[in-house]
């Protein structure tokens, strides 16, 4: 990072700060005055909110949400995948997952990749439970000769194809660019399940309903990252708003090479992705 | 509980457990089925083809028989199915599924206005030859009409051919559109196919003339009555054309597959020879088609009659319901086998009891045959002595 743009982010910090203590004690001085009638608004405001997205403060034709991953970051330590099932109470086994990370790896002499993920016994025994998730130590003693780890989810499609197939309109695509579920209009009828060529979308069983990553809606409608964005430890994972040329996604985009998981299937990711080798599918 | 699918190689984690199970497989079956002997009653009923008549009415019965549970394995494998109308009250019109309500409803109506337009005359004479609770319900189903004058009957045949003739793409049109369902989803190598349509179509035609092959045979046995061959015969000749032309698409849309050779290729050719060897190449083409076809161009070819015909023509049939059923199954379960990752393999793990299940599956296939009973009981179809008026 060079000097000015450390100015400029403390400057931009500096500025922010003090916007949010002057509001702050407007507020406060303000507060008695109106504190009864701001509660009741309070409480309409919370019931329509809890109504519907988007929330009443937040404007989702002002957002154009996009992810970032870069591969070649990714040390497979799955604190994204843990935080992503306790986020959004996902299933706690090896079967049902919003996000996953696909470990890929080439001994000497492959032609082709060995690929593993959580549903794998031998990561499923290594760390004791299907609530947890490990990559075992299977290639210790082997020659690896290249290995990478790739992180996958929904890629909230321009054109998604589960969006195209749900026959009453359950699943739809948000005017901010995420995909999302209905669960209460939600039929079960799993044909989402089947349209998506990523392999994103399960079924609950015991609410019968199709599910799948949401980017956290309920977070970055509040201005938040994601969880797994949140927790990742190397940055390889990448959130931001398009219409924001300075968001961290804009950057990533912008400055790298990207590609996105089968193009070829049309629905054009809104995932992009960095350092993909040519066995990822 | 859903089980886990075990797998070979690298699968999606999701894919482990397989969405569309046995039920969808009984799904498209049975719609087949109902098309399959619409065609047959058409025979006689649009083209007045006469040797098809002892089974025109049996026919148009064994349609709406199975037609009647054709929702049933579809609403049982709803995660929601008291949630199954919003589809018709907000149809999603990208989806090839949103219209498959209203081609249904629209199928049923017209399949129940031409059972009770063939049956109406019988039903007078019943509803005026019985007494007690009988002729209440005869009564009720006629709508308490008893006219049976020379006019009345020219309506009911207009009538008729007007709602044959918009049954047959009906029928058809509900059928195609299920393999389109199948044949338009990219996501799958092994139904993205523009051949699915036209298979499942002429697959529904070939299991529906057997079924009601195997039927009439079965029948004339109960009832004790004489066969007529040339009724089987027709329907022989029927089963003959069409599986003909049926193998020789399926075998289309293989030689696509494999000559386009897409990626993801490699693991289909895994999956048909290990795997899907048995039920695919030994079992649905070998058993269930070539040798029916064999057997059947052997009956033909040297005029076999009699007994060994009547035998020879429902052994084929048989193997050809079996062979249907079996390429709704390679189809349904088989695509969802090959994983989308294509570097891997799913076992579908049917579970014997549950909602979706071996059982439930097995009794959604019995029930129709017994509404078929009930319905024969009901409205005699038979133009022989054993029925008909």
């Amino acid at each position: 990072m060079t000097d000015d743009k450390i100015k400029t982010e403390r400057r931009e910090f500096l500025c922010a700060t003090g916007k949010t203590l002057a509001s702050l004690g407007v507020i406060a001085a303000g507060g008695s005055l109106f504190a009864q009638g701001a509660e009741e608004e309070t409480q309409t405001k919370a019931a329509k909110v809890s109504a519907s997205f988007p929330t009443e403060d937040y404007d989702w034709t002002k957002h154009r949400w996009a992810y970032g991953i870069d591969a070649t970051r990714c040390i497979g330590c799955l604190r994204c995948v843990e935080a992503c099932k306790a986020e959004n109470d996902v299933i706690g086994d090896a079967n049902h997952f919003r996000t996953w990370v696909e470990r890929y790896v080439y001994l000497e002499g492959d032609e082709h990749a060995r690929v593993d993920s959580h549903s794998d016994p031998q990561n499923i025994a290594a760390s004791g439970s299907e609530a947890k998730y490990r990559f075992d130590n299977r290639y210790k003693d082997e020659k690896v000769s290249k290995a990478f780890f790739v992180p996958k989810m929904c890629n909230h499609c321009e054109h998604p194809a589960c969006v195209q197939v749900c026959p009453v309109g359950a699943t739809f695509k948000t005017e901010d660019g995420v995909v999302l579920i209905d669960h209460e209009y939600c039929i079960g009828c799993r044909y989402c399940v089947q349209a998506c060529p990523y392999g994103a979308r399960f079924f609950i069983e015991e609410k019968g309903v199709s599910d799948k990553c949401t980017w956290c809606y309920h977070r970055i409608t509040k201005g938040l990252d994601p969880a797994c964005v949140e927790v990742c430890p190397t940055g390889t994972r990448i959130f931001g708003d398009l219409n924001d040329p300075s968001s961290p996604v804009s950057e990533f985009i912008k400055n790298n090479p990207i590609q996105v998981l089968k193009p070829e299937s049309g629905n054009a990711p809104m995932c992009f992705y960095v350092g993909l080798d040519k066995d990822v599918s | 509980m859903t089980e886990v699918a075990p797998f070979t190689g690298y699968v999606y984690p999701n894919e482990t457990i397989i969405p569309w199970g046995v039920l969808i497989v009984l799904y498209p079956y049975l719609t087949g089925l109902v098309a399959g002997a619409f065609t047959v009653s058409s025979f006689y009923h649009v083209f007045g083809m006469q040797q098809f008549k002892p089974v025109a009415r049996f026919a148009l019965l064994t349609s709406l028989s199975m037609m009647l549970f054709v929702p049933t394995p579809l609403l049982l494998h709803l995660g929601h199915a008291e949630r199954s109308y919003y589809s018709m009250i907000t149809p999603h019109l990208t989806s090839a599924f949103a219209m498959f309500g209203f081609f249904a409803a629209f199928y049923t109506v017209i399949l129940l206005l031409e059972v009770w337009f063939v049956f109406r005359a019988d039903n007078v004479k019943r509803s005026l030859r019985s007494t007690g609770l009988a002729r209440i319900f005869y009564r009720a189903v006629t709508l308490w009409s008893d006219d049976l004058s020379p006019r009345a009957r020219a309506i009911d045949a207009k009538w008729l051919l007007i709602l044959a003739i918009v049954g047959i793409p009906s029928a058809h049109g509900l059928h195609g559109y299920i393999g389109f369902v199948y044949g338009s989803l990219k996501a799958r190598q092994w139904w993205e196919s523009d051949l699915m349509p036209i298979i499942f179509l002429f697959s529904a035609i070939v299991s529906g003339i057997a079924l009601l092959m195997v039927l009439y045979v079965l029948s004339c046995k109960l009832r004790r009555v004489l066969l007529d061959h040339a009724c089987l015969k027709g329907l022989t000749y029927a089963l003959w054309g069409f599986l003909m032309f049926t193998i020789m698409l399926e075998g289309l849309e293989f030689a696509n597959l494999v000559y386009k050779g897409k990626e993801g290729i490699d693991m289909i050719m895994v999956y048909v020879q290990g795997p899907l060897f048995w039920r695919y190449f030994v079992l649905q083409f070998g058993l269930g088609a070539l040798l029916p076809v064999m057997l059947m161009s052997i009956m033909i070819a040297l005029n076999t009659r009699g007994r060994v015909f009547v035998f020879g023509s429902t052994i084929s049939a048989l193997l050809v319901l079996m062979s249907v059923l079996l390429m709704r199954w390679n189809v349904v379960i088989g695509g969802q086998e090959i994983s989308k990752t294509g570097k891997g393999l799913l076992t579908y793990p049917m579970s014997f009891f549950g909602q979706e299940s071996f059982m439930s599956a097995l009794i959604l296939l019995i029930a129709p045959f017994i509404l078929l009973w009930v319905l024969t009981r009901l409205f005699p179809p038979w133009v022989d002595r054993s029925g008909g008026m």
